[in-house]
């Protein structure tokens, strides 16, 4: 029986829900990168960033989730399927999947691999088992005070990155400015 | 397994927010099935009132005045051949419509029909509701590329550009009227409970912040709130792709837009998605400036009295609504033809008059307060929609882009700014 | 089964990198490679999350200029693979190989 959320205390379902979450991610990431046809890719991406965005609320970080669905799954997946239909699919359906020194690079990922699971198993205790301190109900608040107090600088950059991305888009994309 | 299932009760929180599974799956149902039953009479209604603006009848032959309308096109529909192109990507034509359900489904999560009468009140729920309702134009996209036809595919370009574009003046709107919950940079609910000089986005704090500031965004900095009420009144119309927006599905140019290749049940799918998410949209719009579940002047026309006279509203209505019925009995042609149907039409005034009465008992006439009042609201904004499509010619794509992007964002910068301002200073 | 610490949160993110980083390696669809960047951002967002679980908010707020950058990329990097559709009317990538046609 599942009981009223405690500050503090997990709940119940947390085991699961995770493993669900996270199953759901890596396995849509396989059909990304495996799928021959773009729009199944991108249907994929976007399930595993839903399904992201789930483990994102259980690590209490509600405002990054809804960041995720809002820009990630509702914006660049749009502009990507928007871009797979303006360019030609007949032609890279027919054609090789994968290029030429795919050998190398499968065995560069997997030797990063390797690292990955050496440096996480040298250094487990490095990440110490520690409950989420509960400020679920006033995330929002905290985050938006720190982007614009201690981040603000960095908020700014950001919002002037947007702003050549837009004409960087635009200069590139347009045939006649 | 009782006690869980009665503990909720005496809480005065949402089940979500209380953690009790069984009333949010109650709740959850009441919802949906709610929604399925407004979205058919809308079909109805919209039929009728189109009808009659054009000075026709409408549907008249299924059930007294059509009534029975809508289940006859249900029955229609799923008894349809369900066509798949055999040209067609047979999974994403058949998840498209699916995407489109779910995420106009969704968005109900957070909509808060009274103080506790929502299913969750999320700490995120404005930006919930925007993000998920945004989820749709994936589905229309899919549904347009999968059918693999030039028409389906033209009309899902056309829309995904359209709800992407007015997606950004929507989300400006709804940001100046987030603003707007936090006064003099003080905390939540502008009246100093918290500090840290930030509003809220949890839907119900929303409408709790007009109820102490005392009055409805609306016509909160005047007439700041009217125009980012205005821009996102326009912005949603578009947003579900209905007229004088609906290039998408404009039949005379696209057949159908992004849905020609589909038929029966999955293309009443899409039609009650669209539905669902008119419904959704104009309760965010109640929300966020119109008071919520609140009935008018909550806090200038209070005691009991004005109580007693508001509490009587529902009711009301439900009479008014048997009384329309009664009229349209008397007014039934006298041929023995028409006997069943003047029969099924006096009934179906008697059950609006007595679900009328039963609103007048008084425990009943309490609860239902605020769930009537945020439906009242909404039903206005849906009727709203009838309107601008019997009355407003279709927009050309390159008007409606240039509305977009050259009017609509400009001044919603505009109102932002201007509203930062004011509710840092005033 | 034991509890989901910050550990197991790190682990699935480093699959995900990995999975991004074999797209980016192997595959010639420029469209794929793109979507391969964005897993490997997300699983770098995944990793600030679960690190903010420990240290505060400051990884919640870097995820979010994750984000934002990963919406600047991925509009340049699908203007240029508009632009070069147009000229060489393929999107494969070992079919770049020429820096000015």
């Amino acid at each position: 029986m599942e009981q009223a959320i405690q500050p503090g205390m997990q709940p119940v379902a947390t085991t699961f829900f995770f493993y669900l979450l996270s199953g759901l991610t890596l396995l849509s990431g396989v059909f990304v990168i495996t799928r021959k046809n773009p729009v199944h890719s991108a249907l994929a991406l976007i399930f595993g960033l839903l399904a992201q965005a789930g483990l994102y609320l259980m690590l209490y970080a509600p405002f990054v989730a809804g960041v995720q669905i809002i820009l990630y799954a509702g914006g660049i997946m749009v502009l990507f399927l928007f871009v797979i239909m303006l360019v030609n699919l007949e032609r890279s359906q027919r054609e090789e999947r994968f290029n030429k020194q795919w050998v190398v690079g499968l065995v560069a990922a997997v030797a990063l691999g390797v690292l990955f699971v050496v440096v996480y198993v040298k250094g487990k205790a490095l990440f110490p088992y520690r409950i989420a301190q509960p400020l679920e109900n006033s995330n929002t608040q905290q985050i938006g005070v720190m982007l614009y107090g201690q981040y603000m600088f960095a908020f700014e950059i950001a919002s002037l990155l947007l702003l050549v991305a837009i004409i960087g888009a635009v200069v590139m994309a347009k045939k006649r400015i | 397994m009782l006690d869980y299932i009665t503990s909720y009760l005496s809480s005065n929180t949402t089940p979500g927010q209380a953690g009790n599974v069984f009333w949010a799956l109650v709740y959850i149902m009441i919802v949906f099935g709610g929604i399925s039953v407004a979205v058919m009479a809308m079909n109805w209604l919209e039929r009728k009132a189109l009808a009659h603006f054009q000075i026709r009848l409408g549907p008249m032959r299924v059930g007294p005045h059509g009534l029975l309308q809508p289940i006859a096109d249900a029955i229609k529909l799923m008894t349809k051949e369900d066509i798949i192109p055999a040209e067609a990507d047979k999974f994403v034509f058949w998840i498209a419509p699916l995407i489109i359900l779910c995420a106009s489904f969704a968005i109900y999560i957070v909509v808060p029909f009274g103080p506790t009468h929502a299913i969750t009140d999320l700490n995120i729920g404005i930006l919930f509701m925007l993000g998920v309702s945004s989820l749709s134009v994936l589905g229309v996209v899919m549904a347009g590329w999968a059918s693999n036809s030039h028409y389906p595919l033209i009309g899902a370009l056309r829309s995904s550009a359209q709800m992407v574009s007015y997606e950004v003046a929507m989300g400006l709107a709804v940001v100046s009227a987030i603003v707007m919950t936090s006064l003099h940079g003080l905390g939540p609910y502008g009246v100093g409970v918290g500090t840290s000089g930030t509003g809220t986005l949890s839907m119900i704090g929303i409408v709790q912040a007009q109820q102490e500031q005392h009055v409805w965004f609306l016509f909160k900095f005047f007439p700041l709130g009217f125009i980012a009420f205005g821009i996102f009144a326009i912005a949603m119309v578009a947003e579900t792709n209905r007229a004088p927006f609906d290039l998408p599905e404009a039949e005379s140019e696209l057949t159908a837009g992004f849905h020609t290749e589909y038929s029966g049940l999955r293309w009443s799918l899409f039609m009650l998605g669209e539905y669902a998410a008119m419904i959704a949209v104009s309760s965010i719009a109640v929300t966020l400036w119109l008071g919520g579940w609140y009935r008018p002047f909550p806090n200038t026309l209070t005691g009991d009295t004005w109580d007693l006279v508001f509490s009587l509203f529902p009711g009301l209505t439900f009479l008014a609504l048997a009384a329309i019925a009664f009229v349209g009995v008397r007014r039934m042609p006298k041929h023995p033809y028409f006997r069943v149907q003047t029969i099924g039409l006096a009934g179906f005034g008697a059950v609006l008059g007595l679900i009328g009465l039963i609103l007048f008992v008084p425990p009943v006439r309490d609860r239902i307060q605020d769930i009537y009042w945020f439906i009242a609201k909404v039903a206005g904004f849906m009727y709203l929609y009838i309107w601008y499509r019997a009355t407003f010619p279709r927009y050309r794509f390159d008007q409606l882009m240039k509305v977009g992007w050259k009017v609509l964002l400009p001044i919603g910068i505009g109102v932002l700014i201007l509203t930062a301002i004011l509710g840092v200073v005033l | 089964m034991a509890p989901i610490g910050t550990l197991h949160y790190l682990v699935v993110a480093a699959a995900l990198f990995i999975l991004g980083v074999i797209g980016v390696l192997t595959r010639r669809n420029v469209v794929i490679i793109l979507m391969s960047i964005e897993l490997i951002l997300n699983a770098v967002n995944l990793n600030l999350v679960a690190f903010s679980r420990l240290w505060g908010l400051h990884g919640q707020v870097f995820a979010i200029f994750v984000i934002t950058d990963a919406a600047a990329e991925a509009a340049v990097g699908l203007g240029i693979l508009i632009a070069f559709f147009r000229n060489k009317e393929t999107v494969n990538v070992d079919e770049v190989d020429l820096l000015k046609w």
